[in-house]
């Protein structure tokens, strides 16, 4: 059995290492019920106690893992070929248009910084069995708090630019603060209305975007200026990093700090380690005294904050336009979502993830060339995000299996 | 008294009721759908991705035959290749059901855009059957009784499942491992295969129901056309209390809902459209708000069973 991310410190492993121990009988429910609501998560896989693995185990899932993720490149490769598309034109474009041709490779790192803040967010709330499916629309209402202040607030760039991404932050907050509150008193799943809400979101927005006194351009003269917002003023715009020609937003700085910092929390403090005992059990949680309600609602509301505060990357930096549109958040939501699915709840590999990601997004801006058409770089993302699953589950099963033998089938 | 008056003349607009039906057969079948898939303990989300499908598989299988009844199999079809990723990832590989659903709608968004952009299709509609007598019924007669007549199935579909879940041994069974999975086990009853075959029947539904979107009400396959509408049928389910009965309400609810939300920007009312875009989710929102709390989930709800832990 695979851990869905609890690092050194901080998971619970005093649950676990009583496992040889003898228990009185309650101790196993306890046990039990933190596999199983583990496993209710969004972490990917059922998580649960952690399992030393042998090496041949070990050799096993870094096999199953190439293995997945071949069958998903292969897939894909098929679907390019079944169109008439060359696999190897398409792969090298991507690459091109990611890495490899000038100034790529800062333009993959600036759209990587908000899908890093989003999954960041993401990840926390997941660990504590929390079920956010709303980033898209907190991206949304997160860039509007900040093209509305970024637009108004007088004052020297680098004050209102600091503003604006904590009043996106607000944002953000605010609009999963409706989902956190509906769960907190009236027990509403919030898979469910942290997903209504972000319809919502995509209506009000537009909405507001019409309005000249809410988010609308103020601009009269401008052609084209229908479901607009305004133009974000250069010196509120997030500065660039020139490294080796390659522009790099100071987003990206933004968001790789938050990763450090939440890694740390997971890791070394105790909220991060009563997260990750709510997320494992709530009856031990409960135990310990934790009060799971108020946390959760915490979370939400933390994870809501840093989708908005991504959303204000999106807009005041480089990687995205620089005024709001209507879809404005252009599927980042959603995409910081998967990141955080597909690192499976560790803040650090969420990194590499979101760069994997914000590759195929870049790149795909370089497929029009292969005839090949760019909604193909959502399949792979899916392909890759369905085979990434596989693996825990087929080693979950494996683990399961001799579980049950060593006990006689009874388990 | 504005407000009143356009109230009463969308009430009285024979429009309001067709696209009200239209769109209610539309979550009519996604919501009882998911409903058998909730009562056997999975909170699918992959039912957009479901209706997806469905809507592309007939729109697929228009363009290959011309055959409206084909176009509704292979709808099906549709839906239940979603299905059976959903429920052999997530009820035998025991990977997480949210996550497996959420992959599903963004592979099958971008999946049926992108072919359907490489194959180009044709608009598809079904042809209108009207039954007599009752289509003469003043303001509802059309909109009940005059429809593209694969509209007629759902008049079938409700009892059909009421009967499968109430009275049948399968629909017990169904029903056991959606509220306690260990005591089922136990009982000889496999539980995981139950859920698996409640989720395909999710989805044979769903496709249908997809199906049914393109051919009796758009006319023609777009990108990302269910826009959001199977998370509402989701929250029908919440909102009929895992009843089938409240599940039918609601779906029609939201469905009147929506078409009045249609109604009010053809005649003409003063209301920007995209406020009115919001307000079935809104109204999704507020109603789950009042009832879920008053109503009582299938205990096992989104809890996956394996054998042995807990």
């Amino acid at each position: 059995m695979t851990t869905t991310g609890t690092e050194p410190g901080s998971d619970p492993d005093a649950v676990d290492d009583r496992r040889s121990d003898d228990r009185p009988p309650d101790d196993d429910a306890v046990l039990a019920a933190a596999q199983v609501s583990a496993a209710t998560s969004l972490g990917g896989a059922p998580a649960g106690v952690k399992v030393r693995r042998s090496v041949d185990d070990r050799l096993v899932e870094v096999g199953l893992y190439v293995g997945s993720i071949l069958l998903a490149l292969l897939l894909s490769a098929g679907l390019v070929m079944a169109v008439g598309g060359s696999p190897t034109a398409v792969f090298s474009a991507l690459l091109d248009g990611s890495v490899r041709s000038p100034g790529a490779w800062g333009l993959t790192i600036t759209t990587m910084a908000p899908l890093l803040l989003v999954a960041g967010g993401t990840i926390v709330a997941t660990r504590a069995g929390l079920v956010n499916i709303g980033q898209e629309g907190q991206v949304l209402v997160g860039a509007a708090f900040a093209a509305y202040l970024a637009v108004r607030l007088p004052g020297p760039g680098p004050v209102v630019l600091v503003a604006a991404l904590v009043f996106a932050a607000v944002g953000g907050a605010v609009w999963a603060g409706i989902a956190a509150g509906m769960r907190a008193w009236r027990s509403v799943p919030e898979v469910l209305t942290t997903l209504l809400l972000t319809f919502v979101a995509f209506g009000l927005i537009t909405y507001g975007l019409r309005q000249r006194w809410l988010i609308g351009d103020r601009d009269t003269s401008r052609q084209g200026r229908v479901n607009t917002g305004e133009q974000i003023p250069f010196d509120t715009r997030l500065p660039d990093l020139r490294i080796f020609g390659n522009a790099i937003d100071s987003g990206a700085i933004i968001a790789l700090g938050v990763a450090a910092l939440l890694a740390w929390m997971m890791a070394r403090t105790f909220l991060g380690a009563r997260i990750d005992v709510v997320g494992l059990n709530r009856r031990a949680a409960q135990r310990f005294g934790i009060s799971e309600k108020p946390l959760s609602a915490m979370l939400l509301i933390g994870s809501g904050a840093l989708a908005g505060v991504g959303g204000s990357v999106l807009l005041l930096g480089a990687a995205s336009g620089d005024r709001m549109t209507i879809g404005f958040s252009g599927n980042f939501g959603w995409e910081g979502l998967l990141v955080a699915l597909l690192a499976r709840n560790r803040v650090l590999l969420a990194i590499p993830m979101a760069f994997v990601f914000a590759a195929l997004r870049t790149g795909s801006s370089f497929l029009a060339a292969t005839g090949v058409d760019r909604k193909m770089t959502d399949v792979v993302q899916a392909l890759l995000v369905l085979a990434l699953l596989l693996p825990p589950a087929l080693m979950f099963i494996r683990d399961r299996r001799r579980a049950m033998a060593a006990t006689g089938g009874g388990g | 008294m504005d407000l009143i008056n356009a109230l009463g003349v969308l009430l009285s607009s024979e429009a309001l009721y067709i696209s009200a039906f239209q769109l209610g057969v539309l979550f009519v079948f996604a919501g009882a759908g998911e409903w058998v898939a909730e009562r056997a303990g999975t909170l699918n989300i992959s039912v957009e991705g479901m209706l997806l499908a469905g809507a592309f598989g007939a729109v697929l299988g228009y363009h290959l035959t011309g055959a409206i009844a084909v176009a509704l199999i292979t709808g099906c079809v549709g839906g239940f290749l979603v299905a059976l990723v959903q429920a052999e990832m997530s009820h035998r590989l025991t990977a997480n059901q949210f996550v497996v659903g959420l992959a599903l709608n963004v592979l099958v968004l971008g999946l049926t855009a992108f072919l359907a952009s490489e194959i180009g299709f044709g608009p598809a509609r079904a042809g209108v059957v009207r039954i007599p007598l009752l289509v003469d019924i003043p303001l509802v007669g059309v909109a009940l009784f005059g429809r593209p007549w694969p509209a007629y199935a759902v008049y079938l579909l409700v009892p059909f499942l009421w009967w499968l879940v109430f009275r049948t041994r399968w629909g017990l069974e169904v029903r056991s491992v959606g509220e306690n999975p260990q005591s089922a086990d136990v009982s000889g009853i496999p539980v995981n295969a139950r859920r698996r075959q409640a989720i395909l029947l999710t989805g044979l539904a769903c496709g249908y129901g997809g199906a049914f979107f393109v051919l009796g009400q758009v006319g023609v396959f777009q990108f990302g056309m269910i826009n959001g509408r199977g998370f509402i049928a989701i929250a029908a389910v919440i909102f009929g209390g895992w009843t089938l009965r409240g599940t039918v309400i609601g779906a029609v609810l939201f469905g009147v809902v929506e078409a009045m939300t249609i109604a009010t920007s053809v005649k003409g009312y003063r209301v920007d459209p995209f406020i009115l875009d919001a307000a079935p989710y809104v109204v999704a929102l507020t109603v789950v708000m009042v009832f879920a709390a008053r109503v009582r989930q299938p205990r096992a709800l989104a809890q996956p069973f394996v054998r042995g832990l807990t």
